[in-house]
């Protein structure tokens, strides 16, 4: 009966050698996923507006984003901001903003450049329209008014 | 000195390793996606062009006063209601259109006071400079909405062909996957002719 007492043994410990395996997986899914936030954000986040008709803008590196708010720093003032790139600058600036970020694509992929206007839902319009005016004056043409997908309603709450 | 046996490195920490660039990432990731609403703007006039004579019905009239309250064809009506106002006016086809052929797809009333085609139906939106942005959107999301809701009706009874039964938010899906595609491009070219989206934006009133 010797034979019988002999399987009394302890439990093996887990083979973890797949464990890097998996984590370098995951890690790799993250890296590939991951888009550095490029810009650091001086005006307040704003609240996007919820829209039914929204379409996914494609192709990341042809989009120029606007951003319009109030200034997190008080000293800016307290109107509606605009932020392009890294600081806040106002309605003159886009010109030269829009033809910097021609400049990084070759003429063909400038055609299908979008402008994404990112504003605070409380932003006056005729911020907004000083925007369109400067756009439409050098024809960059294709805007989009980012908002998140969702009833008309959650406007008003 | 003595050689040793060429021994194996110790792997026991590179899950270690692993796992602190993976805790990085996951904190650092951002997956947003853009999405919004795309419209692409009028081209610049020059100053002295004179807008084309237009006839008061084919124009519907949006106004936004600077406390969001809206005004449509002079009268005042809540944001709910705005998507089938909108669908009334482009859809009414009383008349004909610029090439003298009457809308036989449209399914409106007819009516003298409303639009002749959808082809001349002009929506105009104006503002105040102070209105809201929400407001603003919320209005520009409804009419589209009404031209969305007509072209998919007409994609659905209208369309031949290997589209058949397809709504036009179907084919948009559709032309996203593909390359290029001759026949869908006609096919919501043939739509977008149809049911062609005339929004103006007027400048905000001081």
């Amino acid at each position: 009966m010797s034979k019988f007492g002999k399987k009394k043994k302890e439990v093996p410990a887990v083979n973890t050698a797949a464990l890097p395996d998996i984590v370098f997986m995951l890690l790799f899914f993250f890296m590939v996923s991951t888009t550095m936030r490029e810009t650091s954000l001086l005006i307040k986040k704003p609240k996007l507006p919820s829209a039914t008709e929204v379409k996914k803008l494609e192709h990341k590196s042809l989009v120029s984003t606007i951003y319009v708010g109030k200034a997190v720093n008080p000293s800016e003032g307290t109107g509606d901001k605009i932020q392009l790139n890294d600081k806040i600058s106002t309605v003159n600036d886009i010109v030269n903003f829009i033809y910097s970020e021609r400049d990084k694509h070759d003429a063909d992929e400038q055609k299908a450049m979008v402008t994404s206007i990112k504003a605070d839902m409380k932003t006056n319009v005729g911020t907004i329209s000083d925007i369109k005016d400067e756009l439409q004056s050098i024809n960059a043409l294709k805007i989009s008014y980012s908002s998140s997908s969702g009833d008309v309603a959650n406007n008003f709450k | 000195m003595a050689r040793r046996e060429n021994s194996e490195i110790n792997a026991g920490s590179m899950a270690d390793i692993a796992f602190l660039l993976l805790i990085f990432f996951l904190v650092t990731t951002t997956m947003d996606t853009d999405s919004g609403i795309l419209r692409k703007l009028p081209e610049k006039q020059p100053e002295d062009v004179e807008a084309p004579p237009v006839r008061q019905r084919n124009i519907f009239e949006v106004n936004i006063n600077r406390f969001d309250q809206l005004l449509v064809e002079e009268e005042e009506v809540k944001i709910g209601d705005l998507r089938e106002l909108a669908v009334k006016f482009i859809d009414n086809g009383a008349g004909k259109n610029a090439e003298g052929q009457p809308c036989n797809y449209c399914e409106g009333e007819k009516s003298e006071s409303s639009s002749e085609h959808p082809a001349k139906a002009i929506i105009s939106v104006q503002t105040a400079q102070t209105t809201s942005y929400g407001m603003y959107i919320s209005v520009q999301n409804e009419l589209l909405a009404a031209y969305t809701e007509l072209r998919n009706r007409y994609a659905k009874k209208y369309l031949q062909g290997k589209y058949k039964g397809l709504s036009y938010s179907d084919l948009l899906k559709l032309q996203k996957g593909e390359v290029k595609n001759p026949d869908l491009d006609a096919a919501i070219d043939q739509i977008k002719k149809a049911y062609p989206e005339i929004l103006s934006d007027a400048k905000p009133i001081k």
